[in-house]
């Protein structure tokens, strides 16, 4: 190696996976070059990053650069420039920019077209990735400016494949895995998820928004992708009608033929299984009984919050009449404190051409993109103008859904057209009636 | 080292140019018992840990083994992936949104040769290469961001806190002793790439010294109006400033009213803020994103500062443990964290994770903390 790690070195021990042992073993495949490759980018870049850690873990703190504008050709977006700021001592990394390319839904893939991507960032690349940016993208780490225009092109013209969004675009919509391998799902979340990014391409690769929006499709309430945390638009997966009960199946998980919870506490001897303790009173709106031998639901109480069907996936099942619930505005704490998706829509049909949902989906980016500042996220200008406001430019009805509990400060912002007879009165006739 | 064209013509940007595709349409990566069976899943069970089936309606079967993942990895780790979808997958992979890889078969005489395959693998310094696990009320994969291996504003390293972390709680990434699946997420800095902020333990980057300022430069590479504006208590004001004999357009910085956050860093390179001594660790816990009983919550401070300790973070890990310990033992079959604490009251969780309540633990920022203080009488002693 180019470099001596000792602190890094100690990373390579332990069971987990070890990315400092993963990269050295990168390090080795360019230095040998067993396939002959015409590397594109220095060599030894892989072994300059291992340097440039190796220092960070010295002396405490990062040594990239801010910042750098660079990109391919009529995009915004999708390539984040990086620069080292120790490039005498590790040049093989002094440019090594990032390219985001776009995940497919679900994020399977073949070995065939992983395989593609591999020699692609061989050849033009560090052969380093993120599998996957927190976003969801697959993360290339690490090339030159001349590469990015020869990555696009072969991405797009050879693998059909595009790159995907950063800066204050639409970020690369992600998905959980939906109706694909998950009884939960409610909606199809993958083909929901991939139709607004393809109809949303501008917007994914032009910067024209206030600042970086995100989609995000949870096909149930369990909410495995966190969209209910973490994007401006979140897609959760529900159901208006009643819980499906198989009894026998029921039975079964009484009498101990069925693992609880699908099997997911087994490391454990938490003792026979008591339909009383872990599902009825653990029922958060108390609208379950077992009596008789039979489970019953009052469903019109249920909150669906998937508890009881997942403790007893066999015996009982998601309600057919089946849709979404888009909530909006999560963000992290960056600026105004962290944010949790508010509810905008209880329900609504996800079915093809979702025009219902582009509606939506449009309505809030019309009032966002004319009243949002530089850098406020969607939850923040709801914050700032209310939710109210909201409800307003989607044209959706208010509701209690809406909310938690209704104010409990009195002071309403009455507009004038609500008030009879509105806001203009004649002074002199009210001193008629009322001496000054 | 001779550049190679792959038919790009900068001369003529625009000549076959190919734009706005989008990504690889999700179905032709589908094995044929997913596409088979989408739509129809009966139901699923974890067989082990790391080991689900799931079964449709007609009675196919999908088994599926669950290994951890780096997140940072390389295309000689992701092609011995591709060789090991191949030889026992038919060439088929998934990731999950932990990181996670998940090789998928479909008949159950397939799984332990697969199994038996992954778990021989190991890095020569001695880690495994595709740990089985990560399934049900046990420790899946870490999400994290990038750290000091490419990031501009981090305040910690991301892949070596969540490589000592998950060596530290590995037995529970194979185990599912936990009375509820416990997540544990990392961010480097606050502007939280990965959102860690509803986790049950939330691992977060922080710097503590406010920025210094470049006055020689900043008037060129920063526009003066934006770094004010982008500071969210206001603490950045225009200023005059002499330097070397000559008056420069700067910034004044108020430092009784930084928080740190580093927005305007992000703004103006001009401002860096990060320290060797100034930059650790902040813990956070009891968040969760699920609706399942109760409402998703937001994780909460529950250490304000950790050193940062390279290689291993004793301290943090440490932490960690005490409250994963804690909680294992006190918590009831199916409470999260968050649950736990929320039930016992937050001034018995700080006895029973032994961890120190310090001032830095009361909300003073803006309305919301008003939320967060107690108007009862009812608390504990």
């Amino acid at each position: 190696m180019k470099h001596e790690t000792p602190l890094l070195n100690q990373l390579e021990s332990g069971p987990w996976p070890s990315f400092v042992s993963d990269l050295k073993q990168q390090a080795e495949v360019r230095a040998k070059n067993e396939e002959n490759i015409e590397f594109q980018i220095p060599v030894d870049a892989v072994e300059d990053l291992l340097g440039v850690l190796e220092l960070s873990y010295v002396d405490g703190t990062t040594h990239w650069k801010h910042g750098g504008i660079v990109g391919v050709f009529g995009y915004g977006g999708g390539v984040i420039g990086r620069y080292c700021d120790q490039p005498q001592n590790f040049p093989g990394v002094a440019h090594f920019h990032t390219m985001r390319v776009a995940q497919p839904g679900g994020k399977y893939y073949t070995a065939e077209y992983l395989r593609d991507l591999c020699d692609l960032w061989d050849l033009r690349g560090s052969g380093i990735t993120n599998m996957h940016g927190s976003t969801g993208d697959i993360i290339f780490i690490g090339t030159t400016t001349p590469q990015l225009e020869e990555v696009f092109y072969e991405l797009t013209h050879k693998f059909n494949q595009d790159l995907g969004g950063s800066g204050s675009n639409l970020r690369t919509p992600a998905d959980c895995i939906g109706s694909s391998r998950c009884e939960y799902a409610c909606y199809d979340t993958q083909a929901l998820c991939y139709d607004l990014t393809q109809e949303y391409q501008d917007e994914l690769h032009r910067p024209a928004f206030p600042y970086k929006f995100k989609f995000k499709f949870d096909g149930c309430p369990n909410g495995c992708v966190a969209s209910i945390a973490r994007s401006d638009l979140s897609f959760i997966g529900t159901w208006k009608d009643e819980i499906r009960i198989d009894q026998e199946a029921v039975q079964a998980y009484i009498g101990g033929e069925m693992p609880p919870n699908a099997g997911a506490h087994s490391g454990r001897d938490w003792g026979a299984f008591d339909i009383q303790k872990e599902v009825i009173a653990l029922c958060p709106s108390d609208c379950m009984k077992y009596e008789g031998g039979k489970l019953e639901i009052n469903n019109k109480e249920c909150v669906r919050c998937m508890h009881c069907i997942n403790v007893m996936p066999r015996a009982l099942r998601i309600g057919n009449d089946r849709g979404c619930s888009i909530l909006a505005g999560a963000k992290a704490p960056i600026l105004d404190g962290a944010q949790m998706g508010s509810l905008l829509i209880p329900f609504i049909k996800v079915e093809e051409p979702y025009d219902e949902i582009k509606e939506v989906i449009e309505n809030v980016w019309d009032w966002w993109m004319e009243e949002g500042k530089n850098r406020e996220r969607l939850g923040e200008l709801i914050k700032r103008q209310g939710l109210q406001k909201l409800l307003e430019v989607t044209g959706v009805t208010p509701d209690a859904r809406h909310v938690q509990e209704p104010r409990s400060n009195p002071y309403i912002f009455w507009k004038e057209e609500e008030v009879e007879g509105g806001w203009d009165r004649d002074i002199d006739e009210y001193r008629k009636h009322h001496q000054r | 080292m001779a550049f190679i064209s792959s038919g790009y013509n900068p001369e003529k940007p625009m000549e076959n140019r190919i734009t706005d595709i989008g990504p690889k349409k999700y179905d032709q990566f589908y094995p044929p018992v997913i596409a088979k069976n989408k739509g129809k899943w009966l139901y699923h069970e974890i067989l082990e840990p790391g080991v689900l089936v799931h079964v449709a309606e007609g009675g196919d079967e999908v088994y599926t083994v669950r290994v951890g993942g780096c997140r940072l990895m390389t295309t000689t780790h992701i092609r011995e992936i591709c060789e090991i979808a191949e030889k026992h997958c038919d060439g088929h992979l998934r990731f999950t949104t932990r990181n996670n890889i998940e090789f998928m078969v479909d008949d159950k005489s397939k799984v332990d040769a697969l199994k038996k395959d992954l778990e021989t693998r190991k890095f020569p310094g001695g880690s495994f290469k595709f740990p089985i696990g990560g399934t049900g009320a046990g420790i899946t994969n870490i999400v994290h961001t990038q750290g000091w291996i490419h990031c501009h504003t981090p305040a910690t390293d991301a892949s070596g806190t969540v490589k000592a972390t998950m060596d530290e709680v590995f037995k529970d990434f194979q185990d599912m002793r936990l009375p509820a699946p416990l997540r544990i997420s990392m961010a480097c800095c606050l502007n939280m790439c990965g959102a860690v902020h509803c986790s049950d333990i939330a691992i977060l980057g922080y710097h503590r010294k406010p920025p210094m300022l470049d006055h020689e430069y900043l008037d060129k590479i920063c526009e003066i109006p934006l770094a004010i504006s982008s500071c969210p208590t206001g603490a950045i004001k225009p200023a005059k400033v002499e330097w070397k004999g000559e008056t420069v357009k700067s910034v004044a910085v108020n430092n009784e009213r930084c928080m740190f956050c580093g927005n305007c860093y992000t703004m103006c390179p001009s401002m860096p803020l990060s320290d060797q001594i100034g930059d650790g660790i902040v813990l956070m816990a009891g968040g969760k994103v699920s609706n399942r009983i109760s409402q998703p919550k937001f994780s909460k401070v529950v250490v304000a500062f950790l050193p940062n300790e390279m290689p291993r973070w004793p301290s943090m890990t440490k932490t960690i443990n005490q409250m994963i310990e804690a909680y294992s033992k006190d918590a009831r079959k199916y409470e999260r964290l968050g649950e736990w604490a929320e039930r016992i009251g937050w001034e018995r969780f700080f006895d029973k994770c032994e961890l120190e309540f310090t001032h830095h633990l009361i909300d003073d920022f803006r309305d919301p903390a008003y939320y967060t203080w107690r108007q009862s009488t009812q608390f504990k002693f």
